[in-house]
């Protein structure tokens, strides 16, 4: 395999595989994040005593690297590297050579991100939001390069996915095989596509502000300072124009995965194909107008606080529709539980819960009191946890025959998934309860006040609940390089599924398709009384083609 | 029905400068918010060269009439006229980039500096971010220019399309960017 490839599935396992890595990282910092909460003031067994400032450090440096470095990459990168072109019956990306280099100029960013932990001053330390005036002058947080570095990975990871989308709608919009009709793409690839164009189209102004703050910080204009005129307040509607969006740029992949994996487990046509495209393009419009939200306690105008609530709650009914399809598909259905099965279902279950905690937060009058407490950590944990890693691993372990050419151990597989979703609720569920008793976040020590330590034992739970969360990944781990190592032989189509992904071999070789592959129907015909069997794959013609008349 | 009928080059630079649009888009707004919530905007900006750039927006004005002939030569396969236009395209370029140059080392010279307030903190940023869009298409347009004096842009002359679309983007923001600093 070639290092410096400028095929979508070495570039696809390229993305994947430094995803991971920042994912234990990332796993890395929950864990001396929580060891912290429930014992502050003890050392970190197998790091030792954190102090205050190296604990902003660290919640930095968690939200980062898991939105920028983890979702990111994985969900978007790897799996619409990976999916778009086969599912799509085309050859490659558009633009191969601009998709290597948006791999590359990734993986500088995350050098970038890596090397800001060993400069003087360590890691950015003014939270993964970035808020000035903290993050707009090194004396506010003992900060210099870390944080620079900081602001140059994002800028630099920005680029890489601005090149990556560019590709991925050209490839969906020109390199189509025939017959593949827009309404005959797969789900994901349209919630892939609709997440490039939302990250297109809203990163832009945080692009500007990156800019802007790293002048602040390195030649000292004012843009988000006061006493220069600035406005600290700018940075956070040009953060959260990108970093509400942002949310959804994630979310959409996720749930394309597990409506793929839902509606092959379920030998089912998909309820409504055609609405759920509709529905999230309306959620993709709606993205961009609720990201006021966010900003309900910084002095927000009341009379524009309630529209961005409205906004909110109402973007929640395009996603309550896909959910509810979802569940339609499953409704008297045939279901396999298979592993990648099971985290689907996992991610549904666990997304509806952080989609209800949703509409409080989004509720301005709510908000203003359980702002900045765990209950908002509790939520958001809810919605990404369940996009990134329950869809993720449900992604993971439907296309890793597809992707290495091997089988994953399904029983290994089961477990993982018990322990992730056990252990993830007894993480989250007391998370919010925590929260609603007024601990904050961002707080190294929240026993130092007399009204939160009657919460100390439960946040003791909560820790040793992640702590078995994270060792319950361990099962991941074994089974991925054992499955990589000596894995059964994965046939063409295991799952039986009808996209085109599976008509090739496992893995597919360099340009996909031995001939290009004609395109008949959609992607969903299971049971269909058209095919002896209960699949019908999109390119298999039910008459022999009638090659005179072309 | 795969839609080959646009090229993909064409197809990607639209997503690229649709991408773009918001960048500026995000600054330009955050000027026009900033100033609208606060005072003094007009006399700082009443130190700006006025003169130095309206002859900069002729200078980019007619840079886009060059790289229009540019294009319409290489439709006609006519590459030694592509290389004229195109190299009349750099140069009016880097004559926009050393006008500038010249605005900048006298307002530096006079004591504005980025860190002389808000409204300096907006035209250093704005016109540097902007600038450097110039000299990027300035680059890509080099690149070309060699290719048409070598003779192997012959393959690839839809490439002259595609600079022409960035360097008329590059054109557009300007036109928003001197009105909004220097007539305001």
């Amino acid at each position: 395999m070639k290092i410096f490839s400028t095929d979508h599935k070495v570039i696809a396992k390229q993305y994947l595989s430094v995803g991971l890595f920042w994912a234990i990282t990332g796993g890395l910092t929950a864990y001396m994040i929580r060891w912290q909460l429930a014992y502050p003031e003890t050392e970190v067994p197998g790091w030792g005593f954190i102090a205050p400032d190296f604990y902003n450090m660290l919640v930095t440096m968690h939200g980062t690297i898991m939105v920028f470095f983890v979702a990111m990459p994985i969900l978007l990168a790897a799996f619409g590297n990976f999916l778009i072109p086969l599912m799509i019956g085309a050859q490659d990306m558009a633009f191969p050579r601009l998709n290597m280099l948006s791999f590359w100029v990734f993986a500088l960013a995350s050098l970038v991100l890596l090397s800001s932990f060993f400069v003087p001053g360590g890691a950015a330390s003014a939270g993964w939001t970035g808020y000035p005036p903290l993050s707009a002058k090194a004396a506010y947080t003992g900060v210099n390069w870390g944080l620079n570095l900081w602001l140059l990975a994002l800028a630099l990871e920005f680029a890489s996915f601005l090149m990556g989308g560019v590709n991925f709608l050209t490839t969906a919009i020109n390199l189509r095989a025939p017959g593949m009709t827009f309404f005959r793409l797969p789900l994901v690839v349209w919630m892939q596509l609709t997440a490039a164009v939302i990250f297109m189209l809203s990163v832009g102004p945080l692009i500007a502000g990156a800019v802007m703050l790293l002048m602040d910080r390195v030649v000292g204009t004012t843009f988000f300072l006061p006493e220069g005129g600035g406005q600290p307040l700018l940075w956070q509607h040009l953060f959260w124009f990108f970093g509400h969006p942002e949310v959804y740029v994630i979310l959409l992949p996720g749930l394309g995965i597990v409506l793929e994996v839902v509606t092959v487990f379920s030998r089912k046509p998909v309820f409504a194909y055609r609405p759920i495209i509709y529905a999230t393009i309306i959620a993709g419009f709606l993205s961009f107008i609720v990201w006021a939200h966010h900003q309900f306690i910084s002095g927000i105008d009341p009379r524009l606080a309630m529209p961005f609530s409205i906004t909110t709650i109402i973007i929640s009914v395009p996603f309550a529709f896909v959910i509810f399809s979802m569940i339609a598909t499953l409704w008297r259905a045939s279901i396999t539980f298979s592993a990648a099965m099971l985290f689907a279902l996992g991610t549904l279950g666990v997304f509806i819960f952080g989609g209800l905690t949703g509409i409080f937060n989004g509720s301005a009058p709510v908000d203003i009191y359980i702002h900045d407490t765990y209950f908002v950590v509790a939520h958001f944990h809810y919605t990404l946890f369940s996009a990134v890693f329950f869809g993720g691993f449900a992604g993971l372990y439907f296309w890793f025959p597809k992707m290495f050419g091997r089988m994953m151990n399904e029983a290994l597989g089961k477990i993982h998934f018990w322990l992730t979703f056990i252990f993830f609720n007894s993480v989250f569920i007391p998370m919010h309860l925590v929260g609603l008793r007024g601990m904050m976040r961002r707080i190294a020590n929240p026993m130092q006040y007399e009204f939160l330590k009657p919460l100390e034992p439960l946040n003791q739970f909560i820790t040793l609940s992640a702590i078995l969360l994270l060792l319950s990944q361990f099962f991941f781990v074994i089974n991925f390089f054992m499955s990589l190592a000596r894995g059964k032989a994965a046939e063409r189509n295991p799952w039986q599924a009808n996209t085109l992904e599976w008509t090739t071999d496992s893995p597919p070789p360099h340009g996909n398709f031995a001939e290009v592959p004609s395109v008949y129907r959609g992607p969903y015909e299971y049971s269909s009384p058209e095919s002896a069997e209960d699949w019908l794959p999109q390119n298999r013609p039910l008459t022999a083609p009638r090659a005179a008349l072309r | 029905m795969t839609g080959a009928a646009v090229p993909p080059g064409k197809i990607g630079i639209w997503w690229f400068l649709a991408s773009e649009i918001p960048v500026f888009g995000g600054l330009i707004a955050s000027y026009i918010v900033v100033r609208l919530g606060s005072a003094g905007w007009g006399e700082s900006s009443a130190h700006l060269n006025f003169t130095l750039a309206l002859i900069n927006t002729f200078l980019l004005l007619t840079s886009s009439m060059t790289v229009v002939m540019a294009h319409a030569a290489s439709e006609e396969s006519n590459y030694r006229s592509v290389a004229n236009f195109l190299g009349l395209t750099i140069l009016l370029g880097l004559g926009f980039l050393g006008v500038k140059a010249v605005e900048y080392t006298t307002e530096i010279a006079h004591g504005f500096t980025p860190a002389s307030g808000i409204f300096w903190s907006f035209y250093f940023g704005m016109t540097g971010l902007h600038g450097l869009h110039v000299l990027a298409g300035i680059i890509v347009n080099v690149v070309l220019w060699i290719g048409a004096l070598k003779g192997s842009l012959a393959q690839n002359s839809h490439r002259v399309e595609l600079a022409g679309l960035y360097w008329h983007f590059v054109d557009i923001v300007w036109i928003f960017l001197f009105p909004l600093l220097y007539l305001a």
